[in-house]
């Protein structure tokens, strides 16, 4: 997951870390998840000022902040895709999520305007299949009466390089289609049946916009920084719902997080009328032994002032803030992992 | 392109002789064979740094060797989910568009030569030979940006509908060209990937060109014989082998390009018969999948095994350049 900001944010937070040097300021390391990096960058420059822990985060990717962490070469490491639990057991890893972000179709029809087309999970899963391949495919104008779809061939495109957003995407395919999870499955890059990759969510929308006919996946925060045309996706309850900071909120709200061990919950498809169907939490990897407690216990300071004073740097940046209930947890298994 | 192995074969001799008289005083001669001792370190370090690069990606690789063996070649498989990993579309990507972009670059690239060295006006000389330099010298991911959001659009709305429209009916061709106008494909690749090693062939082209001796020339032109004539007579045959070797730098680029191909390509997994189809390239597949692989796992050694294929297809290719490169005896 790619955002612009990303770079800026991280130069800032660099610069800031030189220039200023805060007295006793903490340093702590960072590395992996990109989709993470904007509130990470944001909640960094607000932790300097507030409580005097300096977060220097590189955004390298999941695949390779999870390899930094278990080398044991930054503080903690980073991931939009939870950690299988016997990995985090052998790599001595605890794993909490940090905030939730939504996963949104972005289409390119002529005449159709935002929030106007709608999709179920199972069609996408056509789509992508390669077995729906016209815009005004019977089962499309059936789901449509009242928008006009043009006898166009539908031009799948999907993220090229390895992205958390398309685990997601996939996973949630595959729940809803079980086409789709025999032939191809979910992980952060699978093996398309149809349609051109697009390196980026900006390759992504960029080539949505334009190949008339196209359509596309990106993640919530960048459609609405873009102003992409989004659609309707029905959720678990059958209501059709339009991509919103409410129909995220209630994804996460909805879900049991109770049942779940190493917070590695799946936010696809929870039930609901307003919850939108395709999100996920982004995670944060901490050794469980770490080299140097005093770090390890800065980290915990520094997502647990995040947690508590950053919720509104997490909307006004277009991520869903954790519910309470949940950061309340994250705390308590900071304290049933590392005692004294 | 003769100068240079003029010079170094007159090299020796010459430091020969300048050893005697430097000799004045004993930290001469330590200065000496210390400097001697450095300059054998640094040549050795390259070596040592090249074969250092093969044997990690060698071993880094291997994992994925001994899964597939010499299948993993030919198996046009690529699923992260399933673990199955084969090298054939990145392979057959790589060599197809990097083979159809000198298709399009040589006779242009040759064009801007022969008008450079025979055609041009004096004073258009040099400003037009620095601009084909300084094309050079532009970084890939500009290509990269200029070809997505310039030539992407002008294919997907101009050339893709109108050749798939006018070739529908055409038996071979119409298999050739086929597909939704994405824009992006094989044949974008390739034709951005024309305009990168133009500067370099075309470069190497102008200067070869000039070492032919003016009096061949001259000689050709008093017996009457025409520009083309002269061109195709005389300088073609005396710099055959050269030109050869600049097309060959030209595909060695090509071959290892990586961020201005992942822009256009489609990057798709699948071998496509059409030439506006999406594919791949070991490059461009490398550099996509390299951030989301785990340590250990059988992608990343997949990726490693890639990078090591694509290293010996360069060294083939660097390795004909150079044979055609050396000055012949008698040339």
């Amino acid at each position: 997951m790619k955002f612009v900001p990303t770079a800026l944010a991280i130069t800032l937070a660099g610069f800031t870390a030189f220039t200023a040097p805060a007295a006793q300021a903490q340093q702590i390391t960072g590395a992996g998840s990109t989709f993470g990096a904007p509130i990470y960058g944001k909640w960094g420059e607000g932790a300097k000022a507030a409580i005097g822990i300096t977060l220097n985060y590189q955004a390298i990717g999941s695949g390779a902040g999870i390899n930094q962490i278990n080398n044991r070469t930054v503080d903690f490491g980073a991931s939009d895709m939870p950690v299988a639990a016997d990995q985090l057991a052998t790599h001595k890893l605890m794993q909490f999520p940090t905030v939730i972000g939504g996963v949104v179709v972005i289409v390119n029809i002529p005449g159709v305007e935002a929030d106007k087309l709608k999709l179920t999970g199972e069609l996408l899963a056509d789509i992508y299949l390669g077995k729906i391949t016209k815009w005004n495919d019977a089962k499309l104008v059936a789901l449509n009466p009242g928008v006009k779809l043009p006898n166009l061939a539908i031009a799948p495109v999907y993220r090229a390089d390895g992205s958390g957003t398309t685990f997601v995407f996939t996973d949630y395919l595959s729940m809803l289609s079980a086409e789709w999870k025999s032939k191809v499955g979910s992980s952060t890059s699978v093996k398309w049946a149809a349609g051109n990759g697009a390196k980026g969510s900006d390759g992504v929308s960029a080539t949505v916009k334009q190949v008339r006919g196209g359509i596309g996946y990106v993640e919530s925060a960048y459609a609405t920084q873009n102003k992409l045309t989004t659609t309707l996706l029905r959720n678990k309850s059958g209501a059709f719902v339009a991509p919103s900071m409410e129909a995220y909120a209630a994804a996460a709200s909805n879900a049991d997080w109770s049942k779940v061990k190493n917070f590695a919950i799946d936010l696809n498809d929870q039930p609901g009328a307003k919850s939108w169907p395709i999100e996920s939490a982004t995670f944060v990897l901490l050794p469980t032994d770490p080299k140097d407690a005093a770090q390890s216990a800065a980290v915990r300071k520094f997502f647990d002032w995040g947690f508590a004073h950053g919720n509104d740097m997490a909307t006004q940046l277009l991520y869903v803030p954790l519910p309470k209930a949940v950061q309340d947890a994250v705390r308590a298994a900071w304290a049933a992992d590392f005692k004294g | 392109m003769d100068d240079p192995t003029v010079s170094s074969t007159a090299a020796p001799p010459l430091t020969g002789a300048r050893k005697m008289p430097l000799r004045r005083a004993g930290s001469g001669a330590v200065g000496d064979r210390v400097f001697a001792a450095l300059a054998y370190a640094a040549g050795m370090l390259v070596l040592v740094l090249l074969g250092g690069i093969i044997l990690s990606l060698l071993i880094g690789g291997l994992p994925a060797f001994r899964a597939f063996g010499p299948h993993f070649l030919v198996d046009a498989n690529w699923d992260p989910v399933q673990q199955q990993y084969g090298a054939a579309v990145p392979i057959y990507g790589t060599l197809i568009t990097s083979v159809l972009a000198l298709l399009i670059a040589v006779p242009l690239a040759f064009g801007i030569a022969f008008w450079l060295t025979e055609l041009a006006p004096a004073w258009l000389r040099r400003p037009v030979g620095t601009a084909v330099e300084l094309l050079a010298a532009v970084p890939s991911i500009i290509y990269g940006m200029w070809g997505f959001f310039m030539i992407v659009p002008f294919m997907s709305s101009y050339v893709q509908p109108f050749v798939i429209d006018g070739l529908a009916d055409v038996p071979v061709l119409s298999d050739l060209f086929q597909g939704p106008p994405f824009g992006t494909g094989i044949a974008t690749a390739a034709l951005i990937l024309a305009v990168m090693v133009i500067p370099f062939i075309a470069a190497t082209m102008r200067d070869v060109f000039q070492t032919v001796p003016a009096v061949f020339k001259e000689s050709a032109y008093g017996v009457g014989c025409t520009t083309w004539e002269v061109m195709r007579s005389i300088v073609i045959p005396y710099t055959r082998v050269s030109v050869m070797g600049g097309i060959m730098l030209g595909l060695g680029r090509a071959l290892g390009e990586t961020m201005a191909v992942t822009f256009v390509i489609g990057n798709t997994n699948r071998i496509s018969p059409s030439l506006f189809g999406p594919g791949n390239t070991i490059a461009s597949l490398v550099a996509l999948e390299f951030p989301e692989s785990p340590a250990g796992s059988l992608k990343l050694a997949s990726l490693l095994a890639l990078g090591f294929i694509l290293f010996v297809i360069s060294f083939i290719v660097l390795a004909i350049s150079r044979l055609l490169l050396r000055p012949r005896a008698g040339a």
